[in-house]
C-alpha cells in the first residue's frame, strides 16, 4: 500500500477536495439560475420562481429541438451500432495486414478537432454532392455524427470480444448450427450488454455534439445544443436557457450509470 | 466514456498464433464481408471528405463574383504564415492547448493517486462518479456553468469581492480554465485507470527501500502512468486545439484556430479549408513528437 507522510495526504487531499468543489459548483449555480427570478444569470440569484420552468415546457422550438436531436442521435447510433459492431468483429476474430491502420481510421473522427470533421463534411455537402446531383439535408447530419460515434459501439463490443470464449462458437458450429445460429443464441447474447452500452455512449456523444453540427445541419433544423447555442447568443433569455441545461444534466446522469455498471463488470470478469 | 480511454492491450503471440490459425482455417470471405462496410464509410465518407477538403484547399475565389473557382494556388497556406493576424491565432491556440494539457495532468495524478491508492472503497466509488459525471453533463452546460463563474455579476466576483478583487472576466486564462474544466475526465479517467493497475508490492518495495512519498511517486508511479498520461493528453490537446465555441462565449476577443475557420467557411472556404490542415499538422506532430519519446505503442 502507498503510505504517504501526512503532510503529503493533506496535500492530497486538498487537491482532490478543490477539483470535486471546481466541478461541482458551476453546475450547481446553472440549476439554482434556472429558478432565477432575473432573466440573465447572476449570483447570488435574485429570487426564486418555477415561471422559465413554465415556459420552457411550453416551447415549441424547444420540443422541435429536442426531437430533431432525438432522431439524430438515433439514426447516428443505428449506423454506428451496426458499422462499430462489424469492426470489432473483424479486428477480434482476425489478424491481417492493416488491422492498426483500420483501428486508427475508427479512432480518427474523435481524435482529430470537431471542427475539422465538421468542415470536411460541410464541403462535401456543400461543395462536392450538388455537383453530382445530391442534396443530402438532414442525413447529412445523421451520417457525421455516425462517423463519429463507431469509435463507441466499436471500443466496447471490441472490450468484450477479447474476454469471449472463441472455443463456444466452434462447439455451436460443431453442434450443427450455422453461422446465423451460432451468432443470434450463442456470440449476441454474450456481447448484449457491452453493445447497449456502447449503443448507448453513442447516442450521448451525438446527442451532445454541437460543433460539427453546426457545419452539417441543413438550414432551418435546430438540434437541442443548436437552440441553446443561439439562445446563448442573446443572454436575456438565460434563465430558460438554464432549465434546458439543468434537464440536461439530469439525463446526463443515464450514460453514467450505464459506464459505471460497464466497469463494475469489467471488475467482476 | 471509459473504454474509450482504455489503454488497450497488446495481443500477447500466443494469442495472435491462435488467430492466425484461425484465419487460415476459416475463409477470408467473413473477414471481407464484416470489413468492407465500415471501412468503407470510413474511407469514403470521412477521409474522402478531408481529401475534398484538402483540394478545395488550393482554390480560390474570384474577387468579382465572390465564387470559389478550382485551380491551383499556395495562396491561403501562405496566408497562414503572412497575416500577422492569422498567424498569431495559430501560435496562441498552440500555446492554449499545451496550456490546457499541462494543467489537466498536474490536476489528473493527484486526484488518481488518491482515489486509486489511499482513498476507501466507498470514497473510491463516490470520486469515480464524480468524475465520469461532468464528462456527459453537456459541453454547453458546461460553457454556461463558466459563464455564471465568471460573469460580471457572477460567482467568483462575488466570491472574491469580499477581498476587495474582482476575477479575469472574459479572456484568454478564462478560455484555458474553461477547456480544462471541460476535458479534465479525458485525462483523469485514463490516468486513474493506470494507477489502479499498479502492484501494491511496488509501493511496499519502494518503501522498503528507502524512498518516501514524494520519491515513490516520482520514480516509481509516474514511470508507470505515461502511457496513460499521453493517452489522455492527445484527447486535451486536440479538442482544445479544435475548439471555438468557449472562446467566443467566454473569451473576450480571444480568437482561436476554429473562429478562423468558422468565419470563413461561408466567405472563403478556400481560407476555412487551409486552416483546418493547422490543427491536423498540430496533431500529427504532436504524435510524432510522443512517438520520439516512445510512449505510443500502447495508445
Amino acid at each position: 500500500m502507498l503510505q504517504l507522510s501526512r503532510s503529503a495526504r493533506a496535500v492530497l487531499i486538498s487537491i482532490v477536495a478543490f477539483i470535486v468543489l471546481v466541478i461541482y459548483v458551476p453546475l450547481l449555480l446553472v440549476v439554482a439560475n434556472s429558478f432565477n427570478v432575473a432573466s440573465l444569470s447572476s449570483w447570488p440569484i435574485k429570487g426564486l420562481t418555477t415561471q422559465w420552468w413554465v415556459v420552457a415546457w411550453e416551447s415549441p422550438f424547444i420540443r422541435e429541438a429536442l426531437l430533431n436531436s432525438v432522431i439524430v442521435a438515433l439514426g447516428a447510433t443505428f449506423f454506428a451500432g451496426i458499422l462499430g459492431t462489424m469492426a470489432a468483429f473483424a479486428l477480434q476474430r482476425y489478424e491481417f495486414f492493416g488491422r492498426q491502420s483500420i483501428n486508427l481510421l475508427i479512432v480518427l473522427p474523435i481524435a482529430l478537432p470537431g471542427v475539422v470533421t465538421g468542415v470536411a463534411f460541410s464541403n462535401t455537402y456543400n461543395s462536392v454532392l450538388p455537383e453530382i446531383g445530391i442534396n443530402i439535408g438532414y442525413f447529412g447530419m445523421i451520417v457525421a455524427h455516425a462517423t463519429f460515434c463507431i469509435v463507441m459501439v466499436f471500443n466496447n463490443v471490441g472490450a468484450r470480444l477479447r474476454r469471449m470464449n472463441p472455443g463456444l462458437v466452434e462447439a455451436s458450429m460443431d453442434l450443427g448450427a450455422n453461422v446465423w445460429q451460432t451468432f443470434r443464441l450463442v456470440t449476441f447474447p454474450q456481447f448484449r450488454p457491452a453493445f447497449v452500452a456502447g449503443a448507448i455512449l453513442a447516442f450521448a456523444l451525438s446527442f451532445d455534439e454541437v460543433i460539427v453540427t453546426i457545419f452539417t445541419a441543413p438550414p432551418g433544423v435546430e438540434t437541442l445544443p443548436l437552440w441553446i447555442l443561439k439562445e446563448m447568443a442573446r443572454p436575456n433569455q438565460a434563465s430558460v436557457v438554464n432549465v434546458v441545461a439543468t434537464v440536461v444534466i439530469l439525463f446526463s446522469l443515464i450514460p453514467v450509470y450505464v459506464s459505471l455498471r460497464m466497469s463494475r463488470s469489467d471488475e467482476d470478469d | 466514456m471509459t473504454s474509450v480511454l482504455q489503454v488497450p492491450e497488446p495481443p500477447t503471440p500466443a494469442e495472435v498464433k491462435v488467430a492466425a490459425a484461425r484465419t487460415s482455417r476459416q475463409n477470408r470471405r467473413g473477414l471481407l464481408w464484416l470489413l468492407t462496410p465500415p471501412t468503407a464509410w470510413l474511407l469514403v465518407l470521412y477521409i474522402g471528405s478531408l481529401f475534398f477538403l484538402l483540394i478545395t484547399a488550393f482554390w480560390f475565389i474570384n474577387p468579382f463574383t465572390s465564387k470559389v473557382v478550382p485551380g491551383f494556388t499556395l495562396e491561403n497556406f501562405v496566408s497562414i504564415f503572412t497575416v500577422p493576424a492569422y498567424f498569431a491565432t495559430a501560435v496562441r491556440s498552440l500555446l492554449i492547448a499545451l496550456a490546457v494539457t499541462l494543467i489537466a495532468i498536474v490536476l489528473a495524478v493527484p486526484i488518481a493517486i488518491y482515489m486509486a491508492k489511499i482513498a476507501s472503497p466507498p470514497m473510491r466509488a463516490f470520486l469515480a462518479v464524480t468524475i465520469t459525471l461532468p464528462l456527459w453533463a453537456g459541453y454547453l452546460v458546461k460553457l454556461i456553468a463558466m459563464r455564471v463563474v465568471f460573469t460580471e455579476n457572477g460567482f467568483l466576483n462575488w466570491l472574491l469581492a469580499p477581498f476587495g478583487i474582482s476575477g479575469p472576466g472574459f479572456n484568454t486564462s478564462t478560455v484555458i480554465i474553461t477547456l480544462t474544466y471541460l476535458w479534465f475526465p479525458f485525462m483523469a479517467l485514463p490516468v486513474y485507470t493506470a494507477v489502479r493497475q499498479i502492484p501494491h508490492s511496488y509501493f511496499d518495495a519502494s518503501a522498503d527501500l528507502g524512498a518516501k512519498s514524494w520519491r515513490t511517486i516520482r520514480t516509481v508511479v509516474l514511470p508507470l502512468i505515461k502511457p496513460a498520461i499521453i493517452a489522455g493528453s492527445v484527447f486535451t490537446f486536440s479538442l482544445s486545439l479544435g475548439d471555438y465555441l468557449v472562446a467566443r462565449f467566454v473569451g473576450g476577443s480571444t480568437q482561436m484556430i476554429g473562429s478562423i475557420i468558422a468565419s470563413n467557411i461561408n466567405l472563403n472556404p478556400p481560407v476555412a479549408a487551409a486552416f483546418s490542415f493547422v490543427p491536423i499538422a498540430f496533431v500529427l506532430v504532436y504524435l510524432w513528437v510522443v512517438r520520439k519519446m516512445g510512449a505510443l505503442e500502447r495508445l
